[in-house]
């Protein structure tokens, strides 16, 4: 059993721990293993215009995405599960829909609404279309900390004199904050390294780093890639560790 | 703080000029569908005293305090409080406090916060806060825990300080929903003296919800007895358990013997309740409460502490009822030893005696005879064979 899962995980991490190494090869291509200990290709990644340019596109478009699709995704979460209404079965599904179809097609759907629209190969294009893709994240997150959250705390704070807006800003939200946190991070990680929309509503003149990347190993394999890949790699698993830290700061129910 | 000498003298005199009810129930209701949950219950419950809604779960008592609460609109009828209709008006602005089975204490804010929450909301000054979260927390005889997180506390200081939240800002009255449920038998008992003793200190309109009913008759001034969305009974719980109104109040309220048969008024000879070759006497007092019709389907209720074990030779004479029963089984309950016995046609009998002095050893399967005085004997209609 033990060998088994071992290498399961070995299998899982394996291009992981294979890339890790090779971005500090003294190497001019991607080898394994790597040649030499060097940090020149994180030089080159920060002092190369296009890769820097790339990362701060992808902080920008990720960051402005985890704001929106937090603050959409946690109306809806609380929408769906507070409100009332005729077809909430319906709008329930239609908010989860981003993680069944195929991202692909999602991807040339917007772009030709996009293109007509005149906002495809821009910032403000890509950050709605990855917020499609990250809204039900945050939905779904949200609406797990509503569920479990105790209604009778809700019942208490009108008992105690507070108004649906004042019960919902002193007791609601602070209770829920976990999952609104644990939705916002998901929602920057999947627009981080989302690839197949990106390459559809980005431009020469405007590309994330996924997207330069694979434009990159297309004409040349150089380490740079390896080191690009290890920095969108720290940035996730920074992000997924502060995920469990939210996790284990919560408010026991 | 210190309790009033006289605990009675909080409850019923106080400060209060005016003697409006404090909360009057009219003909509330409440339907799901087409399930009636509440069918028309009329209560008034005086100022500064303490009345339980018993019965069993699904009898309504619950779904009636959550209307006066505000958390549900009733389907029809109308409460009032302090005289002002709050049918309509929302939870927060009613102005009634209210503790939960499970507490329901904030779980981001410590105690002295979830205290002064209730205050916050009607944006007194921090001073004033500070000063009457601190008197709530020592009326509870929690003043030093005010810094800890609900999740830091045991459950009986949780139920405390939800109690001390739900009564610092003094609402005009004070609900709770089976708030000891939660709770094991030693500290339930110890929180049901507490809650008595802060509720007479403030002189506070309780409105109790038990289906506990021990409980009910520790903590209240009166009970109401709900039994299908309806009140059953209302009354102290002494009436309650000497005077039960119908066979469901005698048989929910104490342990009973219940002796079905036929009412019967026979001349001179008194009235009498028959069954087949068995005939019992009813006291006169217990037949004109009753007040059947002769004939009539009715039972004869007989408290077990009532019921004496007697000489198998003794005839009982014109005051008593005897019958003879077998014995099934012995318990002994400290003080007392309950007796279960089986009457030759099959009715099942419990007898309660005191230990001490009985000087009886019985064991199972022995003959005994069973006497009560005729005074003993309650009566009520029996609905079930009508």
């Amino acid at each position: 059993m033990a060998a088994l899962g071992g290498l399961t995980v070995f299998y899982l991490l394996a291009p992981t721990l294979v890339i890790v190494p090779m971005s500090f090869t003294e190497a001019r291509i991607l080898s394994f293993p790597p040649e030499g200990f060097s940090l020149q290709w994180y030089e080159r990644m920060v002092t190369d215009r296009q890769w820097s340019t790339g990362i701060v596109n992808s902080a920008q478009v990720a960051t402005l995405t985890a704001i929106l699709a937090t603050v959409l995704g946690t109306l809806a979460a609380l929408g769906l599960s507070r409100g009332r209404f005729p077809g909430r079965t319906a709008v329930n599904a239609l908010t989860l829909s981003p993680l069944i179809v195929p991202v692909v097609v999602i991807a040339i759907g917007m772009f030709g609404l996009f293109v007509q629209w005149r906002i495809s190969g821009s910032l403000i294009g890509l950050v709605v279309a990855h917020t499609a893709l990250a809204l039900p994240f945050v939905a779904v997150a949200v609406g797990t900390s509503l569920r479990t959250m105790d209604r009778n705390l809700e019942l208490a704070a009108a008992n105690l004199g507070a108004n649906p807006r004042r019960s919902f800003f002193h007791i609601t939200f602070p209770i829920i904050l976990p999952g609104v946190l644990t939705g916002a991070i998901f929602a920057f990680i999947t627009s981080w390294d989302e690839v197949v929309v990106a390459i559809f509503m980005t431009s020469a003149r405007f590309r994330t780093l996924p997207v330069e990347m694979w434009e990159q190993v297309r004409q040349a394999v150089d380490p740079t890639v390896a080191a690009v890949s290890t920095t969108l790699l720290v940035v996730t698993t920074v992000l997924l560790l502060l995920l469990l830290v939210v996790r284990r700061q919560a408010p026991a129910q | 703080m210190t309790a009033p000498s006289g605990p009675d003298e909080n409850r019923t005199t106080g400060d209060r000029s005016d003697d409006r009810p404090a909360l009057v129930l009219r003909d509330l209701r409440k339907s799901f569908g087409s399930a009636v949950a509440v069918d028309g219950v009329d209560l008034e419950v005086r100022r500064g005293e303490f009345v339980t809604l018993l019965g069993p779960s699904g009898s309504g008592k619950t779904t009636t305090l959550r209307m006066v609460a505000g958390f549900m609109s009733p389907s029809g009828g109308s409460i009032e409080i302090d005289g002002n209709d709050m049918t309509r008006v929302p939870p927060y602005r009613r102005d009634v406090g209210m503790v939960f089975q499970n507490y329901a204490l904030f779980p981001h804010m410590t105690a002295a916060q979830n205290v002064a929450f209730p205050l916050r909301m009607r944006g007194q000054p921090r001073v004033e806060i500070d000063r009457r979260v601190a008197d709530a927390l020592g009326l509870v005889k929690l003043g030093d825990l005010g810094d800890r997180y609900p999740r830091q506390l045991s459950g009986g200081q949780q139920q405390r300080i939800a109690l001390a939240r739900a009564v610092v800002f003094e609402p005009r009255v004070l609900l709770m929903d089976e708030p000891l449920g939660a709770l094991d038998r030693k500290l339930r008992e110890s929180l049901q003296l507490e809650i008595i003793r802060v509720s007479r200190q403030l002189g506070s309109t309780v409105l109790y919800v038990t289906h506990d009913q021990e409980e009910a008759l520790v903590m209240s001034d009166r009970i109401a007895i709900f039994s299908a969305g309806r009140i059953e009974q209302l009354g102290s719980g002494e009436d309650l358990y000497d005077r039960p109104a119908s066979l469901f109040v005698a048989d929910f309220i104490g342990e009973s013997n219940i002796l079905r048969g036929r009412y019967e008024v026979d001349g001179a000879d008194g009235p009498w309740m028959t069954r087949g070759q068995s005939r019992w006497r009813i006291g006169h007092a217990a037949a004109e409460r009753a007040a059947l019709e002769a004939g009539s389907a009715a039972a004869l209720v007989v408290r077990p502490e009532r019921i004496h074990l007697v000489d198998t030779g003794s005839a009982g004479g014109p005051g008593m009822n005897v019958v003879d029963a077998t014995v099934d089984e012995v318990l002994y309950l400290g003080p007392d030893t309950k007796y279960q016995l089986a009457l030759e046609n099959g009715q099942r009998m419990v007898v309660r005696e005191p230990r001490e002095g009985s000087g009886r050893e019985l064991q199972r399967g022995d003959a005994v005879r069973l006497g009560w005085s005729v005074e003993d004997g309650l009566l009520v209609a029996d609905p079930a064979s009508g």
